[in-house]
């Protein structure tokens, strides 16, 4: 252990800023951060254990304990469990012999639940030790099994398991054509630095991460701050549920992302650019190492580029799971080495970002655009679009379609054009943008995408009438509570109490007063959080009561209170202890008039056949004392 | 000194200086913010939410929010007094807060809040967390089922002691504070007694042993004033009178 730790940090010069490409690494190696390398590194990099250890403890794929030779992670997003994925991960328990969140005795496999893993529209899905398995199904699950019973290296696995695909159904102005490499570059010295920067601000190109930031103004804040560092850094840290349109730009457009990033660098004045890369897409990183190494030695990275005196290179940093990283002042911590956990703004990145000094941070996709804009000019691409929002977006479709994949259209499209083209019917709704973005019904399909009406960030999840609407906004719920950072009271409180009293609703334990008190608790949690994460925690449950109110009312109990645990339950001990089992020995919960009965909701979203299942956290399952 | 600066505070115009946040000039000017992870003596954190004002219109949080010209704040209104209440209530159902078989009980500011903002009942469902209590150091003890992750203990220990004794670790609901030692426990730690950090806890979670009953509940400081009250006396001392600035 010793000596792998001492070649590791050796690479990364002893900079803390790399903690967390270390201990990822460590996890790797030997599925947990052990003690003696806490304490080594420690020294090495000259800061407090109780560093390393609150890092260790933020990420998800970090573990002070150990974990299996091979740790299998299995995706929870509302598309994977719409894709059965409860079934499977109940298969892939048995076969492997091992409970969720555990590690089977002989240490040799994990298994547990992990927040989206970007596949959704090749679910269900999951990761062996940070790789990406796509499509599962019993026949997979039987090859795995066999695989990790003899032990085989993960090398030497069939590709087909982890086999990635595009998916591109619709290209538009960006996706049609792939700008040739250097091509943004030359086009932006030959035009002039300032001159690009009119351009991509005349192109009036927004933030592709759902905020909408005018891009030429964060490049041009940046660019004026008198500083000698600045730095780009690009957000491929996609965890918004829903959300894979930048693993497919990485995979097949990286080049001109890249190149993006180098125009930006161009123009605020910056050396170093960082990608931070989700660690889901682990298996985009080798790819994308030799694309930044062939555009060093093409020229267009490092000393000297193009011969216009321009020194700019860039590192790749691998995220570990956590939703927040998404966040920009969470991953600019987090790229420092540290848990990723929202700054106070102001502030801001542009003045101070990333070890304090002035930084870009944008979205995959806005670097791709920019760079297209740099060759093409602002106008090719302002002149489509909407008013307030040009050009085009890419967009993830996933949920009950035919056609699941990536998208392009020109802003300004409905809804319904996008059903259409994708194969979806029967819809009973659309959640737009993610859990965090907006549940839209059925009766509001002539909405258009825009920052106008519905802004995205690209997620699009179908949801069709077969699925339980409840169900869905639980999903999204745990989901919040799961990936809060936990700094701030509202957030970190308030998504386990709003994820506790959905549950006690969806469960059928909920009387009149408990939907009064998840609205306060929502408008509590919106109102109050210190970021995003927290402000956008409650949008589930706030957009699917405002449309579909008659079904939370329906799973609420006829009577003013109810206990929030089941107390025959409860019971269950003295009975045992008393030997009893007599009418006298139960409770009942209370008269129950009007609740519906729960398995309707657990079996809904699979298909039934929920019992062989040994998954815990989702979706929670009914209290006992049946 | 420039005090030509104003903003508008609940309708009465108050001075600020540049650099000053809201919380900064609210003190400065007697008026008192609830809070609980702030003091003014170290970096503000921002992370209770219980001293968040409208400013003009938007929710901040005083303490790490810049005052700036113009600035149109509102915090003494029924809804902000209502939310800080349930944010207050929050911590409570987060942790076990027994007062009445708590030591530092007329000494709390969590207690003090409450009071201040007339909680009167939990509201929201217990968590009842399983939380930890290390009595291992011989004259610190610190039971985390009180800890409020304001962090003043983790600043106060860099900041003033010019040491790393604790940290926060973990996510979500399961943040918690951790040790600076091998052993991780308190004990062999660098902790002293006369360190700050060892006397900053708003709550009951870090204690000093044997000390907890030398002033007789009743006698207690918010036994007798209420919370604004000593925090103006107290904490302002620093802006006051310490720096100049």
């Amino acid at each position: 252990v010793k000596q792998f730790i001492q070649g590791i940090a050796a690479n990364s010069r002893y900079q803390a800023t790399h903690l967390l490409q270390i201990l990822r690494q460590i996890q790797f190696r030997y599925h947990y951060i052990p003690q003696a390398a806490i304490e080594q590194l420690s020294t090495l990099l000259n800061i407090p254990r109780t560093q390393i250890i609150s890092v260790a403890e933020f990420y998800s794929f970090l573990h002070l304990e150990p974990r299996g030779q091979y740790e299998f992670l299995i995706s929870d997003s509302i598309t994977d469990h719409m894709l059965g994925k409860k079934n499977l991960i109940g298969y892939l328990a048995k076969k492997l012999d091992v409970g969720v969140g555990e590690v089977r005795e002989d240490g040799v496999v994990s298994l547990d639940n992990t927040s989206c893993t970007g596949m959704c529209d090749q679910g269900p899905a999951g990761l062996v030790n940070g790789y990406a398995l796509t499509r599962l199904d019993h026949s997979a699950i039987d090859k795995i099994a066999e695989l990790v019973n003899q032990q085989k290296p993960l090398n030497e696995w069939p590709a087909e398991l982890f086999q990635v695909d595009d998916n591109i159904y619709k290209s538009g102005l960006l996706l049609n054509q792939q700008i040739e490499q250097g091509a943004a570059l030359r086009s932006a010295f030959k035009r002039g630095i300032n001159e690009t920067l009119t351009e991509i601000d005349k192109s009036g190109l927004r933030g592709r991460g759902g905020a909408g930031f005018k891009t030429a103004m964060k490049w041009r804040f940046c660019s004026e701050e008198q500083q000698a560092e600045h730095y780009v850094v690009c957000n491929a840290d996609e965890g918004e549920p829903g959300t894979f349109k930048d693993r497919v730009l990485l995979n097949s457009y990286a080049d001109q992302v890249f190149e993006g990033m180098t125009v930006c660098a161009a123009i605020i004045g910056a050396r170093q650019g960082l990608v931070y890369l989700r660690g889901e897409y682990l298996h985009l990183h080798d790819k994308l190492q030799r694309i930044l190494e062939q555009r060093r030695q093409n020229g267009l990275l490092g000393n000297n580029i193009l011969n216009t005196g321009l020194d700019f290179d860039i590192e790749i940093h691998l995220g570990a799971g956590a939703y927040i990283c998404g966040e920009e002042s969470a991953l600019i911590e987090s790229l420092e080495g540290k848990p990723g956990i929202p700054r106070n703004r102001p502030p801001y990145p542009v003045t101070h970002g990333y070890l304090g000094k002035p930084t870009v941070v944008n979205n995959v996709e806005t670097f791709l655009a920019a760079a297209a804009i740099a060759v093409n000019g602002g106008d090719w691409f302002a002149n489509i679009g909407t008013e307030k929002s040009k050009g085009t977006k890419i967009l993830s479709i996933s949920g009950d379609c035919a056609r699941p994949g990536i998208y392009e259209y020109t802003f300004g499209v409905t809804v319904q054009t996008i059903l259409d083209d994708c194969g979806a019917a029967d819809v009973l709704g659309v959640q737009v943008g993610g859990p965090s973005g907006t549940f839209i019904s059925n009766q509001e399909l002539g909405r258009r995408l825009a920052f106008e009406d519905l802004a995205t960030g690209g997620s699009i999840i179908i949801i069709n009438s077969t699925r339980n609407i409840l169900a869905v906004a639980q999903n999204f719920t745990h989901f919040f509570a799961h990936e809060s950072c936990g700094f701030c009271t509202p957030c970190r409180v308030g998504t386990s109490l709003l994820k506790n009293q959905i549950d006690k609703i969806v469960e059928g334990h909920g009387a009149s007063g408990d939907i009064v008190a998840l609205e306060e608790l929502c408008r509590l949690v919106k109102n109050y959080s210190h970021c995003g994460l927290g402000q956008t925690a409650a949008n589930p449950i706030i957009t699917t009561m405002e449309r579909y109110l008659d079904l939370y009312e329906k799973q609420l109990k006829d009577i003013s209170f109810e206990p929030g645990f089941d107390l025959d339950g409860a019971l269950e001990t003295a009975r045992r202890l008393a030997n009893r089992d007599d009418v006298g020995a139960h409770l009942a919960q209370t008269v129950a008039t009007g609740s519906v009965p729960v398995a309707t909701f657990l079996t809904s979203m699979d298909g039934g056949n929920a019992d062989d299942c040994r998954e815990q956290s989702w979706p929670p399952s009914q209290t006992g004392g049946e | 000194m420039n005090m030509s600066k104003t903003i508008t505070f609940d309708g009465k115009v108050i001075p600020f200086e540049d650099g000053q946040t809201i919380m900064d000039a609210a003190m400065a000017a007697d008026i008192y913010i609830p809070h609980l992870c702030h003091q003014p003596e170290f970096t503000p954190h921002g992370s209770c939410k219980l001293c968040t004002v409208k400013v003009n219109g938007r929710n901040c949080s005083a303490c790490t929010f810049p005052a700036m010209e113009g600035q149109e704040v509102l915090s003494e209104t029924k809804e902000l007094i209502n939310d800080r209440r349930r944010i207050t209530q929050m911590l409570f159902v987060e942790g076990n807060h027994l007062c009445p078989g708590c030591e530092k009980s007329g000494n709390c500011q969590l207690q003090a809040v409450g009071y201040h903002l007339n909680m009167l009942d939990s509201h929201f469902p217990h968590f009842y967390p399983d939380r930890k209590v290390d009595a291992s150091h011989p004259d610190v003890m610190i039971d985390q089922s009180r800890c409020i992750l304001c962090t003043l203990c983790v600043r106060a220990s860099q900041q003033e002691d010019g040491k790393s004794v604790f940290a926060v670790s973990g996510r979500g609901i399961n943040k918690h504070l951790i040790f600076n030692a091998q052993s991780g426990l308190l004990k062999d730690t660098d902790l002293e007694t006369a360190d700050r950090a060892a006397h900053i806890c708003p709550t009951g979670a870090i204690i000093i042993k044997r000390t907890g009953y030398r002033v007789p509940i009743g006698q207690r400081v918010y036994d007798h004033k209420e919370i604004d009250q000593v925090s103006l006396e107290t904490e302002t001392e620093h802006l006051k009178h310490g720096e100049e600035i």
